[in-house]
Parts: C-alpha cells; sequence; structure tokens
C-alpha cells in the first residue's frame, strides 16, 4: 500500500503540492487527471524520491515503512518504479545494459522482452539517444518489464505514440498492473482481482489509456491540491464536457 | 644532406613548441643491463602484472607477436606469423637497408631537443611491419618498460604496413611497481601504403613522477587506413604529444581516438593533427578526457587542402572532481569545398542521469561509474572485435581507480 498524508511539497520556493491525502491499495491502479502546470509530474517525482522536490510536511509510507526521506535509490529496491516522460540520454550506456541493470544483474530475458516491444534494434543504442516519443515509451516500459516493480507509477505514457503502438503500449502497462484479463480454468475472475498484488499511479492528458488499462479510481490534481477522487471514467468524461475547472467544483 | 647526429648534435637544446621543458640532463641515459627473454613467463610476476594493465600478455594469448623493452634493452622479440616481422630498430638499421628508407624520415630529428636525443642516445626501439598482403590475424604487442630510478628511455619505432596488408599493433608503456622518477621519449613513424589497414593501440600506464615526449608522424597511401588509438588513465607528470598524420592517397582514412583521465599533480598536453592532401580523404579525431583534479589540454587541428575531403573532430571533457580541462580544437579549410566540423563540450556528470539510474535501483556511486564509463566509450568502427574487448578491459580495469 501507498500511503500519503497531508503531503506538502516545495520546488524552489514553489509550492508545488498542498495537503495531499492519497491511498492506493495493494492491487489498485489510480489514474491521475490534471491541466498542465497542476503538479501531477512533481506528486510522481516525489513518491520516487527527487530531492530538488522538498518534503515540507506530512508523510509517504510505502508497504508500511515510512520513506519521506529514503534516497531515491532505496525507494526502487523497496519496489517503486517509474516510466519517465522525457528521460535523460545517458551517452554510451546501452539500451541493453540499462535493462540489466533495471534487472539487477539477475537471469532477464532482455532479448525476449524486446523481441515483444518491438525494441530489438534499439539494444545497441545508447539509451534514450535520439529516441522519438513513442520509442522512449517503449523504452520504458522494457526496463520496467525487467524491473518488475510494485508500484509503478506513469508519466503521461500515452504521449508521443503513434496509433500502431497506441495498443502495444496500453495493453503492457495492462500487464505490468496485471490489469489483463484470460480465462483460467482454476480460478474465478474475482479470484484473479483479489490476488492482485501490483499498484498503478498513471497521469494522462488524453485518457486514451483507458481504452486499454482499467482502473479502480481518478484522481483530479488541480492548483497542487487533490480535489477530486471518483471513477476514473466519469472524471473524463466531466473533464471533457466542461474543464478541469468546473470537474473540480465537485469537491470545492 | 647532413647527416643525421650532426642536425641532432644542433637541436639538443632547442626546446619544444608546447609543453613544460624537461631538464634532460637530471636522467640517466647510461644502457642498463636486462637479459634476453626466451620464455615470456621469466619475467618476475610484479612487471608481468603491470604489463597486462597495459595490455600486454606474457602468454602471448591472442597475440601474433612480441616486442619486450626494459630500460634501454631488448628483452624479447619476434613474430609468430607469417609475414608479419617484429626486429629491433638498431638491428633492423644494421642488417637491413631498408630501414634506412624509413628512419627519420617524416618525423625530422631536428625538431626539438627530444628528437634530437632520441638520435643521440638511441636505447634500441621497435620495427614491425606486415609484409604486402599479409593479414595479422591478431595484434602484435609491444612494450617499453621503465624499470630503473631516475632513467631516461629513447626509443625510434617504424611501423610498416606494407600494400594489401593488415596490422594491429597494441603498445604498452609502464613502469615497474617501484619506479618513481623517469622519462620516456618515444619517436614513432607510422607508414600505411596502399590499401593496407593499421590499427595502432597505445596504452600508458606511467607513475606519478614521470615526465613522457612522445614524437609521432605518420602517413597514409591511396585508399589506406589508420586507426590511431591512445589510452592514458593513470598518474603521469607530465604528458606531451601532438601525432600528426599525413593523408596523401585518394581515398585514405585516419581516425584518432584517445581516451585520458587526469589524476590531481598530473599534466597532460595531448593533440591529434590530420592533413587532409588528397581527394575523397576522410579524418575523424575524437578525444574524451575526464580529470579528477589534473589538467589536461586536448588539442585537435585538421587541415583540409584538397576540395572535397571530410573532417570531423570532437572532444569532451568531464571534470569530476577539481581540476583543469582546456579544450582548443582548430580547423582549417585551405580551399573550396572542404566539409569540416568540429564539436567541443565541457561539463560535468548531470545530476538528472545520475538520478535515472538510482530510480532504476543503483546506488549513487554505482550510477556515477555507469555514467563516466559510458562517457569513456566510444565506438571505434573497423577494429576487430577482440581488440575492442581488449580495450574495453583496460578502460574498465582503469576506471575502477577514477572513482
Amino acid at each position: 500500500m501507498l500511503l500519503i498524508e497531508d503531503l506538502q511539497v516545495k520546488l524552489g520556493e514553489r509550492e508545488v503540492l498542498r495537503h495531499i491525502d492519497l491511498q492506493i491499495n495493494s492491487g489498485e491502479t489510480h489514474i491521475l487527471f490534471g491541466p498542465n502546470g497542476s503538479g501531477k509530474t512533481s506528486l510522481l517525482m516525489t513518491i520516487m524520491g527527487y530531492p530538488q522536490y522538498r518534503v515540507t510536511a506530512g508523510k509517504i509510507s510505502f508497504k508500511g515503512v515510512d520513506i519521506t526521506n529514503m534516497p531515491i535509490n532505496e525507494r526502487a529496491k523497496l519496489g517503486i518504479g517509474m516510466s519517465y516522460q522525457r528521460p535523460p540520454t545517458v551517452h554510451g550506456l546501452k539500451t541493453k545494459q540499462m535493462v540489466q541493470i533495471c534487472g539487477s544483474g539477475g537471469d532477464v530475458d532482455i532479448e525476449g522482452m524486446a523481441a515483444r516491444m518491438n525494441f530489438t534494434d534499439f539494444l545497441d543504442r545508447d539509451i534514450n539517444a535520439g529516441f522519438s516519443g513513442g520509442e522512449i515509451k517503449r523504452s520504458e516500459l522494457l526496463q520496467l518489464m525487467a524491473q518488475k516493480p510494485d508500484l509503478l507509477l506513469f508519466d503521461e505514457p500515452e504521449s508521443g505514440v503513434d496509433l500502431e503502438n497506441i495498443s502495444l503500449i496500453g495493453n503492457t502497462i495492462s500487464e505490468l498492473l496485471q490489469r489483463d484479463v484470460h480465462p483460467s480454468p482454476d480460478k474465478s475472475q474475482r479470484q484473479v482481482r483479489r490476488e492482485r498484488t501490483r499498484m498503478g499511479l498513471i497521469i494522462t492528458h488524453t485518457g486514451f489509456i483507458l481504452d486499454y488499462v482499467t482502473a479502480d479510481k481518478g484522481q483530479v490534481l488541480f492548483n497542487g491540491v487533490l480535489s477530486c477522487s471518483n471513477n476514473p471514467t466519469d472524471i473524463f468524461m466531466c473533464i471533457k464536457e466542461m474543464g478541469y475547472e468546473e470537474c473540480v467544483k465537485c469537491a470545492i | 644532406m647532413r647527416n643525421l647526429s650532426e642536425r641532432a648534435q644542433e637541436a639538443k637544446d632547442k626546446k619544444a613548441a608546447i609543453g613544460p621543458d624537461v631538464d634532460l640532463s637530471s636522467y640517466t641515459a647510461e644502457p642498463v643491463r636486462h637479459d634476453y627473454v626466451e620464455d615470456l613467463k621469466k619475467i618476475p610476476e610484479a612487471d608481468r602484472l603491470r604489463m597486462i594493465q597495459s595490455g600486454i600478455d606474457a602468454s602471448e594469448n591472442g597475440r601474433s607477436g612480441t616486442y619486450i623493452q626494459m630500460d634501454t634493452a631488448v628483452v624479447h622479440s619476434h613474430a609468430r606469423q607469417e609475414g608479419l616481422e617484429v626486429i629491433p630498430i638498431k638491428e633492423a638499421l644494421k642488417k637491413y637497408d631498408w630501414a634506412r628508407e624509413y628512419y627519420w624520415k617524416l618525423v625530422s630529428v631536428d625538431a626539438d631537443k627530444y628528437t634530437a636525443a632520441a638520435e643521440l642516445h638511441l636505447h634500441d626501439g621497435y620495427v614491425i611491419r606486415a609484409l604486402p598482403g599479409a593479414k595479422a590475424v591478431w595484434p602484435v604487442q609491444a612494450c617499453l618498460y621503465l624499470d630503473k630510478e631516475n632513467i631516461s628511455q629513447y626509443v625510434h619505432n617504424l611501423i610498416i604496413a606494407e600494400e594489401g596488408s593488415e596490422l594491429h599493433v597494441i603498445t604498452g608503456c609502464a613502469t615497474s611497481p617501484h619506479l618513481k622518477r623517469g622519462l620516456h621519449v618515444g619517436i614513432s613513424e607510422f607508414f600505411v601504403k596502399k590499401n593496407a589497414k593499421l590499427s595502432f593501440t597505445m596504452i600508458h600506464h606511467w607513475a606519478e613522477e614521470v615526465m613522457v615526449r612522445p614524437r609521432s608522424v605518420g602517413i597514409v597511401e591511396e585508399g589506406g587506413l589508420f586507426l590511431n588509438n591512445y589510452i592514458c588513465m593513470k598518474p603521469v607528470k607530465s604528458l606531451q604529444m601532438y601525432p600528426t598524420t599525413h593523408l596523401v592517397g585518394k581515398g585514405a582514412v585516419a581516425r584518432f581516438y584517445s581516451i585520458l583521465v587526469g589524476s590531481p599533480g598530473s599534466e597532460m598536453d595531448v593533440g591529434g593533427r590530420i592533413l587532409l592532401k588528397a581527394e575523397d580523404t576522410r579524418a575523424e579525431i575524437i578525444a574524451r578526457a575526464i580529470t579528477n583534479g589534473g589538467k589536461i589540454i586536448s588539442r585537435g587541428d585538421l587541415v583540409g587542402e584538397v576540395a572535397g575531403v571530410k573532417a570531423h573532430l570532437e572532444c569532451k571533457g568531464m571534470i569530476l572532481n577539481g581540476g583543469i580541462i582546456h579544450a582548443i580544437p582548430e580547423l582549417q579549410g585551405k580551399v573550396d569545398g572542404v566539409e569540416m566540423t568540429h564539436e567541443a563540450a565541457v561539463g560535468k556528470i548531470a545530476q538528472e542521469e545520475i538520478m535515472y539510474l538510482m530510480s532504476r535501483g543503483l546506488s549513487e556511486e554505482e550510477a556515477t561509474s555507469t555514467i563516466v564509463r559510458g562517457f569513456l566509450s566510444v565506438d571505434i568502427p573497423g577494429l576487430p572485435p577482440k581488440l575492442k574487448a581488449e580495450i574495453d578491459r583496460a578502460i574498465d580495469l582503469s576506471s575502477k581507480d577514477v572513482m
């Protein structure tokens, strides 16, 4: 479980998150909506542990451990992973090596995973060097497949992805979050759902991802405040019809 | 033409154009005796370990020949493959007329006091030659080793790839573990004949009080390829060199790659100059420099003298923990229609990259060394995979000390 209590965060001198309360239970996936600059990425970066996002009050716990001041790599080891929107290029570090790092040097079927992500040709290229928007997304997912975190943070996983690859991206995220449906002879679908452990928090602008990934809750972040929590599809419809400002009035 | 020793005498006090001046008289140039060894395994283990770190393998696995010189004496010299020759230069000059046709033909004996002293005190050196059409399967290894405290070692090397041949040389210069002070002056002349391919990889492994003054010039004929790799990741008092290559035949190509790591107290002034003198010639100079407190001057100079040539110069520096990196890239286009570019950057490790890797589970230290390792890894096209693996290994060994 991820539990965020009354979290306040500053980036430089600017307050970017105010009084955030958020609970993601084991097996739950939440969708995070919000206009540009509302603090969505800040929330993900704070959960991941980027030190420039300074926690001035409140607490973040994960799996019962207070991680508020924990370094990034220890959070990763505890099971938090992130798919970045614009990750940096690391020159001289091949994608293959990066995937190996994600798998903590263990036995990872890099070739097999890359083939599934239609990414084999990129394994020998420097990570993120000259990658298009869609290529970055596929590379990030490939890394998360090797890393196998329990809490997955997705920063706009569908942005810049062409139509051809959107279902690949969507279905892979669904699979990573144990949301894919396939018949099981000895278990009811209810039991399959109950056995879900992976947690997800997905930022989306377009809502396209909702066509592929089922989610338990939608959250709307507006001016640094979590303003609304509801069924994700309802929220998305509301935002589409009336815009964020009207939509968050339900909470204010 | 006046003889070489006369010209050397006249230049023996001539300071070099760049680099701190070295007082040659403060070192001893007297010959030091070391016995010739038939079996390389008889070389003391401590010395062998130092040699391994500069790419020299006493077991000769994957080598097509070996030359080892300790101080002033040749301790081993032989070729293991038909069509290759590995001969001490003094012997070559005595026995073969052809050796004289290459000796001091590219480097001027009176260029400065170091070239002059190399003629006046010649302590041997190697001639490595691939006969016409010969293709070396494995690299020839050559080691110039400093053992005696306060020695000055003056060597002269000739590397000749005859027409249509392929030759790979890996040359390691190292000092014995106990040596503190010394001077190495090495003259190298490279001849890449028509359609020949030569790769020359030099790994330096000096000590904190050692002065190093290599002087080298190469010439590449029509269709020839010259790959020149240089790696120096260990402390050195002062290293100054500016290897130069002339591309004189149609379609000749030269690529220089260098990897430098500057430790506190070290001063490295390393350049590369390629003159493109014939049509369709190509040149590339790529340098990576990291400093941990040392001073590194990274020079590069490309001279385009004919229309249609292409050349690129790239110099990237990273300051990890104090120190100075001074990048001096130069391009000279002397006619219409040359295509020459350069790219230089000096910076630090990006925090964003460290955190990206940390979010994949690496500690800050592991993330930093991964980024440094990536920065130093340069793809060198045309290098045999085995040799590439060898270079990677040398970089790995050394980059552990960088952090």
